[in-house]
């Protein structure tokens, strides 16, 4: 069974890596490009019937860092 | 003063901090991160620089799950010392031994070289050879030292004097310039510049010295 974790950094944290690749596609011609925030795509190949709670205490102890990430699952 | 130094795949400040451990009178003894536990006895564990894992995931995130961390933690946790430098800084957040995380820095470069430090307190056993307000030169060598904390949690840090030092000049866009942070207890230091190498002068500096000389003395005589 795939489950897909997605990573971001929290609203508010300032992401410097989005911030160099908005500036780059400004450098390429790309306006009006007004925020680029960069994350993180998991995909876990889990048992089948493995529960989202499962997933999430994952999510909690080491896929994400709860201090600067926020995380989406999403079973199936 | 009986001293450990962890060791991951990866880390490569292990044997300079053995050192700097040593040349202050203590035993070391290093330890393996399979390993899962501590040398009986131990005083203090240091968690060194490097790249632990390759930086996979997040700087210090699978070592903080390694087996050795369990021990790392029981340690902390019985009131014993810890010293975390550079990558072991990040081991230690990504542990919650210490608030707080560590970001890519802000300018998204590698910075290498000596930057000056005010020590921020005096009041732990890791900075009492200073005094509060000295500047000591000490170097750091780190892509992610961009130290974040909520407000909320600045202003306890600040509230408890648990900042151990700050840069004179910001080179990583940490918040309120902190370069190192204390725990609630005061034995677990974190920190980015590295100690550890500024303890021989024909290595360009002998100011981090001092840190190894005051723990020594504290946990000789404890």
């Amino acid at each position: 069974m795939k489950v897909r974790v997605d990573v971001m950094l929290k609203n508010g944290v300032l992401d410097p890596q989005g911030e160099a690749v908005r500036h780059a596609l400004g450098n390429l011609g790309f306006e009006g490009v007004e925020g680029v925030r960069q994350g993180k795509v998991i995909e876990l190949d889990v048992a089948e019937g493995t529960s989202e709670d499962t997933i999430r205490d994952m999510c909690e102890k080491l896929l994400a860092n709860t201090v600067i990430e926020s995380y989406q699952v999403h079973m199936g | 003063m009986k001293a450990a130094v962890l060791v991951f795949p990866g880390s490569n400040c292990d044997r300079d901090m053995a050192v700097a451990f040593e040349r202050a009178g203590a035993k070391v003894t290093m330890v393996w991160h399979k390993d899962t536990a501590l040398p009986g006895d131990v005083d203090i564990v240091g968690v060194p620089g490097g790249f632990s894992f390759g930086d996979y995931l997040r700087c210090g995130a699978i070592a903080a799950r390694s087996p050795i961390t369990a021990s790392l933690k029981a340690h902390a946790e019985r009131g014993g010392y810890v010293l975390g430098v550079c990558n072991g800084f990040q081991v230690l957040t990504e542990t919650g031994l210490l608030p707080g995380a560590l970001m890519r820095n802000a300018n998204l470069k590698f910075v290498c070289r000596a930057l000056d430090l005010r020590v921020e307190t005096s009041q732990s056993d890791f900075t009492s050879g200073y005094n509060a307000g000295d500047m000591i030169s000490i170097p750091v060598a780190h892509h992610d030292g961009n130290y974040t904390v909520d407000d909320e949690t600045l202003a306890k840090l600040r509230a408890e004097d648990r900042i151990a030092f700050t840069y004179d000049q910001n080179p990583n866009g940490s918040t309120a310039d902190i370069a190192g942070v204390l725990s609630e207890n005061r034995r677990v230091l974190g920190m980015m510049p590295h100690p550890e190498r500024a303890v021989d002068a024909q290595h360009g500096g002998t100011d981090g010295v001092a840190m190894f000389r005051s723990l020594t003395a504290s946990l000789e005589t404890a």
